[in-house]
């Protein structure tokens, strides 16, 4: 995955230990989460039948999920039908040497992005900077990213830990040319970053882009935006590169039905995004290039439970309703996918070998939030106890649980312990030592009673 | 009605006051209560931490203790939601014990559901006389989906004033081994849940689970707030005698 985040230090719990303390990002954090989270629950309960539009959603893409490979030709057969150019990459360096040859065969030098996921995930930017090739961010929070030389922390709204104060400084740190007087007043900010753009839209020959979707049957790639920069690129260059996902394909074009309600409710939170645009191939003379992008896909595919992460569409509706994503913030996660999703994807995609990927399956109390409001019904709780299961455990743990394990298997031995307890009642210390200090850190124990309960019954009940 | 009684293993080592309201509370119903001796766990830490092995064991186990009753009645609605909904799965059909399950998981029930889906009761005729808020609990909300049950028995407390907690759904921070492995966002989010109890001003904080009523009630207690926690069976067990 993105390069800036691989190998980055730490562990969830680390990271996230530092993130609580930051008062600024708890504040932005709340009150982005809590706005996004209030529209997304008004747009979603005035819909009668969104329980069945979400099973419809999950349906379809647990169909496309079980033929993957027929549509994924049919897609190519389509694509290549209507002009345009189909790459296949097996990962992220592939994918990359294809989009820089793509480039250098231009021979431009700067590119034009329209927001994507996918492209972070292969940390596209910095390999083509590798290569000489600047990519400049057209969407206005990954444009705050890009000039503040951050990591996005939002699926959605990759600048969210930023507040318009810290964004005006960016700006005035980092454009070239700023309005005089500039204020941070939200639309002076977009005033200032449209005119830094568009010089680069009418400039520049070459974009690239993602796609929320594509569909099989037509070839058709679809990509939804609040802010019509994404129109802008994909429609003024000479050359589109798309890269994209296999698990975004749908099979046919009236699915579309189904996520296009789905998503803009989930995502922004409004009955339906300002830009919807479609392409099927290479339009008016427009160079097209799609490369179709594994990257450990195929893998997750064949994971029975984890599979279900792939009907993902990447609307951050279990990041806003998630707490601790609330009050850990998305850099905790060490991924371009943060939150919930990100913590059943990027052990996935790039397995559990480091200290922080072995951490994010843990990083979730469980509470079912996400689940809950995610559009194609992914249980989330369910994949994250599934990969607790094939973490590698620190032997102290294994060996603490396995102790467990033995006398809660048994009333004896269950019994002796508890009569143990007890009898030392008064003994146990108001903090704790070793491990279990995280719990009387900031929590009192419970006073251990004279008995256990069952005990009493024994004592009281037994006929 | 042959109901038995599954107290769970973090009622019965530290809250058995709990496990007493639940026995003297059916009883006043009618009921004839068993507690049979050789159960231990339902094995949601093992599962839930990643030692499914341990997990499967102890359930297998509870499948054993509790066949042939005609319900098993938990005073907790995550052990409840445990057994109900991931033992299914956990014990995946046609390996060794999955009949078991398939026939004693669905008799399994949190307390209000037994009150008013099996009893058909929502006035159990208690008395507490005291200003109340109530934590739904993650898995009764999203996991067993116990609605309004926990609130409407509640209400129908004589004495009681019941006040509406803000954020009520929101997670308390407990999650288990999450409370251990993220203290600090556990911590966090625990902080976020006093803050809103404090808020309504009430004496007594309520819930169907001791587990998160643990948590909440350890921050409570480190702040010397003064509000006590109680479990929703010893609230229903109270009478107007009793007090
Ligand atoms: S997991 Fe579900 S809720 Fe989260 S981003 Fe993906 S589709 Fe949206």
């Amino acid at each position: 995955m993105s390069s800036t985040f691989l190998g980055m230090p730490g562990s969830f719990p680390k990271n996230a230990a530092k993130a609580v303390q930051n008062s600024q990002l708890r504040y932005n954090l709340r009150k982005a989460t809590h706005t996004i989270r209030g529209k997304r629950a008004n747009v979603v309960g005035e819909l009668p039948d969104w329980q069945e539009l979400r099973a419809a959603g999950k349906a379809i893409k647990d169909e496309t999920l079980r033929h993957l490979d027929r549509y994924l030709v049919q897609m190519e057969e389509a694509v290549t039908r209507a002009g345009g150019h189909v790459h296949w990459a097996r990962d992220a360096d592939e994918a990359n040497r294809i989009v820089g040859e793509l480039i250098k065969a231009t021979g431009e030098t700067e590119v034009v992005k329209v927001k994507s996921m996918a492209t972070q995930e292969i940390g596209l930017n910095e390999a083509l900077a590798a290569q000489g090739v600047t990519a400049y961010e057209t969407d206005l929070a990954e444009l705050i990213v890009q000039l503040g030389d951050d990591f996005p922390s939002h699926i959605l709204v990759p600048a969210i830990h930023r507040n318009r104060a810290e964004i005006r400084e960016i700006f005035l740190d980092k454009m070239e040319k700023v309005p005089e007087g500039l204020t941070d007043e939200p639309r002076a900010l977009a005033e200032a970053a449209r005119l830094h753009l568009r010089e680069r839209f009418l400039k520049s020959k070459v974009a690239i882009s993602g796609a929320n979707f594509m569909v099989a049957e037509t070839g058709t790639l679809v990509v939804l935006e609040s802010e019509g920069n994404g129109r802008m690129c994909l429609t003024l260059p000479e050359t589109l590169i798309s890269v994209v996902g296999i698990e975004k394909l749908l099979p046919a074009w009236r699915d579309l039905e189904v996520f296009l309600q789905l998503l803009p409710r989930s995502s922004t939170g409004e009955r339906m995004n300002p830009y919807t645009s479609m392409w099927t191939g290479s339009v008016e003379g427009q160079d097209f290039h799609l490369v179709l992008l594994d990257n450990g896909r195929t893998d997750v595919l064949a994971d029975e439970v984890g599979r279900q992460a792939l009907r993902c569409i990447r609307c951050s509706a279990c990041l806003n309703v998630c707490p601790v994503y609330e009050r850990a913030g998305g850099h905790a996660y060490g991924s371009v996918y943060p939150g919930p999703i990100g913590a059943i994807l990027t052990p996935q995609l790039r397995g559990m070998s480091s200290e922080l990927d072995a951490s994010l399956p843990y990083a979730s109390s469980l509470c079912g939030a996400c689940f809950e409001a995610c559009p194609v019904a992914i249980d989330i709780p369910e994949v994250l106890v599934d990969l607790r299961a094939k973490v590698r455990h620190k032997p102290a743990e294994r060996a603490g649980m396995r102790v467990a394990g033995w006398i809660l298997n048994d009333q004896v031995r269950l019994a002796k312990a508890q009569r143990l307890a007890t009898r030392f009642r008064k003994l146990v210390p108001k903090r704790l030592p070793g491990p279990l200090s995280a719990w009387t850190d900031t929590r009192d124990l419970p006073d251990i009673p004279e008995e256990s309960f069952r005990d009493w019954w024994e004592r009281n009940e037994r006929a | 009605m042959r109901v038995a009684l599954f107290i769970t293993c973090v009622n019965d080592t530290l809250f058995p006051g709990t496990g007493k309201a639940v026995v003297s509370l059916l009883r006043r119903l009618g009921c004839e209560v068993d507690f049979p001796a050789a159960q231990t766990c339902c094995g949601q830490m093992h599962v839930n931490t990643g030692y499914r092995d341990e997990g499967v064991r102890l359930a297998r186990h509870f499948t054993e203790v509790f066949a042939g009753y005609d319900a098993v009645v938990a005073p907790s609605g995550s052990c409840a939601a445990m057994v109900r909904e991931q033992y299914p799965k956990l014990v995946r059909p046609g390996s060794r014990g999955a009949t078991a399950v398939a026939e004693v998981a669905p008799k399994v029930h949190e307390l209000s559901e037994f009150l008013i889906d099996v009893l058909k009761v929502d006035d159990v005729g208690a008395y507490f006389p005291h200003r109340v808020t109530y934590h739904p609990t993650c898995h009764s909300l999203r996991g067993l989906h116990l609605g309004d049950r926990p609130t409407r028995l509640l209400q129908n407390v004589r004495g009681l004033e019941l006040v509406e907690l803000p954020a009520a759904q929101e997670c308390c921070g407990f999650g288990g081994t999450f409370a251990v492995k993220n203290p600090a966002v556990s911590a966090a989010m625990g902080a976020d849940k006093v803050r809103n109890v404090l808020g309504t001003g009430a004496e007594v904080l309520c819930a169907a689970d001791n587990s998160c009523l643990m948590h909440i009630g350890g921050t409570l207690n480190r702040q010397r707030t003064g509000v006590r926690i109680m479990h929703l069976a010893e609230i229903l067990a109270a009478t107007e005698e009793a007090q």
